[in-house]
């Protein structure tokens, strides 16, 4: 049995905030110079210029990349031989968004949804947590903007649809997105389980190294296929025509129903933060 | 080549963009977004005057992050404009010259810019941080109780800029990437 201090979870989701905000990774700024070598349109290398350049301004200046520094969504991976001593996980991870976002001049985004009163220091985070075998805690961090977010969807598709019917409707979601989400988005793409585990895992897709394709040859190749498909639409960098409209897609599979075929999209903006640590 | 603004805007130079066109907008604009424009209707609703005069403004739609120290603003880049279609009509009836943002307008709205002529401009998404390099002074204005989504008052400078939709109702969401589409 290892013991953890809670302090220690709270100092790793502070620093992870901190740093997913304003510094993006090279996985997302090397799509984005790729994305600039093949695009088309003036406007969209115009667009992708100016994204690399607020990237490194971004890093150099420790300022958020994104007005929107997102809902922070937590991911804990705990070893079943980690004991979590100290105080309260949940707590402790608010106490580090709330210290990260007001520390780092970010933006509070949270609030009721229904009197659309502003918690003031963008808690709750939206914390996933998950029983490991082993003695460590990895946790990752995604600052989750809601421009992309709103623009994701979950289909029940019927087994009659079939692999076709899970293309179809990935790509339908993003060309109904247009603009919205701003592209060159990274499209995570979760299929099977139930309706809220479908939704997680194409969640978890975004977590990946942006462009590594799946270790799984078959799913590997629904990668290729969409975002193929996906750069064929038109919509371009900002949705202003082009074609860099997806820098990368994510997909993953979990045995479902026999009744049923779930899909579910989730959208990520260029945006696309996120950080990890292990301890 | 991009073409060089002022806002508030001569009405005049404003029907001579055309979408697609590039622009550098200096001068002042006004910023809001969904709980202040749900307010400024709730004011026109009740037949309650505004806080701030949209004659012949702007309305960039942002929430900025808070600023560095030293700075005037933080990140401070466009959402998305269509959550403000159910607004936007009713404000240019009342005078407001152009909105920014970015993604698409509700034909709706589009054909409201064309009878208003008026113009909706798309700024960056994402790029936050460059534009608030743009911004040279920011106060606010009303609604301070809203915090990042108060009416806040930006003086900008060469903030680039793409006529998204002209005064014609000419749409550069549809016609973009209608070019670039491939079968
Ligand atoms: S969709 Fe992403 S890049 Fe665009 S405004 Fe939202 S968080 Fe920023």
């Amino acid at each position: 049995m290892r013991e953890i201090d809670i302090g220690r979870i709270e100092e790793t989701v502070y620093a992870l905030c901190r740093s997913a905000c304003c510094e993006i990774g090279g996985d997302v700024l090397g799509l984005l110079e790729q994305g600039l070598a093949r695009e088309r349109s003036p406007f969209g290398r115009e667009i992708l210029r100016q994204l690399i350049e607020n990237d490194r301004l971004a890093c150099a200046r420790h300022m958020p990349i994104c007005q929107d520094t997102g809902m922070a969504v937590v991911f804990m991976d705990v070893g079943q031989d980690v004991h979590l001593s100290g105080g309260d996980l949940t707590q402790a991870v608010d106490r580090a968004v709330r210290r990260a976002y007001r520390d780092g001049c970010f933006r509070s985004s949270v609030l009721d949804p229904l009197t659309r009163q502003n918690t003031g220091d963008n808690t709750p985070a939206v914390l996933y947590t998950r029983i490991v075998p082993g003695e460590q805690v990895e946790i990752a961090v995604a600052p989750k903007g809601f421009g992309s977010e709103n623009m994701s969807r979950l289909g029940m598709l019927t087994p009659s649809q079939g692999l076709e019917g899970v293309l179809d409707f990935v790509v339908e979601t993003v060309r109904l997105a247009g603009a919205n989400p701003c592209p060159p988005v990274v499209v995570g793409v979760g299929i099977g389980g139930t309706a809220e585990g479908c939704m997680l895992l194409a969640k978890r897709q975004l977590l990946r190294e942006v462009g590594a394709p799946s270790p799984d040859p078959a799913l590997a190749q629904i990668e290729r296929e969409l975002l193929e498909r996906i750069n064929r639409l038109g919509i371009g960098p900002q949705g202003l025509g082009g074609d860099v409209t997806a820098l990368a897609v994510h997909a993953a599979k979990t045995p479902t129903h026999l009744a049923g075929l779930p899909v579910a999209v989730n959208m990520q903006c260029h945006a696309a933060r996120h950080k990890r640590a292990v301890l | 080549m991009s073409i060089r603004i002022t806002a508030p805007f001569d009405r005049q130079a404003l029907s001579r963009l055309r979408a697609g066109d590039s622009v550098l907008l200096s001068g002042t604009v006004l910023t809001g977004r969904d709980a202040a424009h749900k307010r400024l209707c709730a004011l026109l609703d009740e037949g309650r005057p505004l806080p701030i005069s949209l004659q012949d403004q702007a309305i960039y739609y942002v929430g900025p992050c808070p600023p560095l120290p030293g700075d005037v603003i933080g990140s401070c880049g466009p959402t998305t404009s269509g959550r403000m279609d159910a607004y936007a009509p009713r404000l240019m009836d009342l005078g407001l010259a152009a909105m920014i943002g970015k993604g698409f307008r509700k034909p709706s709205v589009v054909e409201s810019i064309r009878r208003n002529g008026a113009v909706y401009f798309a700024a960056t998404g994402g790029a936050g941080a460059l534009i608030a390099r743009c911004v040279k002074a920011a106060r606010v204005l009303a609604f301070e109780d809203l915090g990042t989504e108060a009416i806040r008052e930006l003086t900008v400078e060469d903030l680039p800029l793409i006529v998204a939709v002209d005064s014609l109702g000419n749409d550069l969401y549809v016609q973009g990437p209608a070019r670039y589409a491939r079968a």
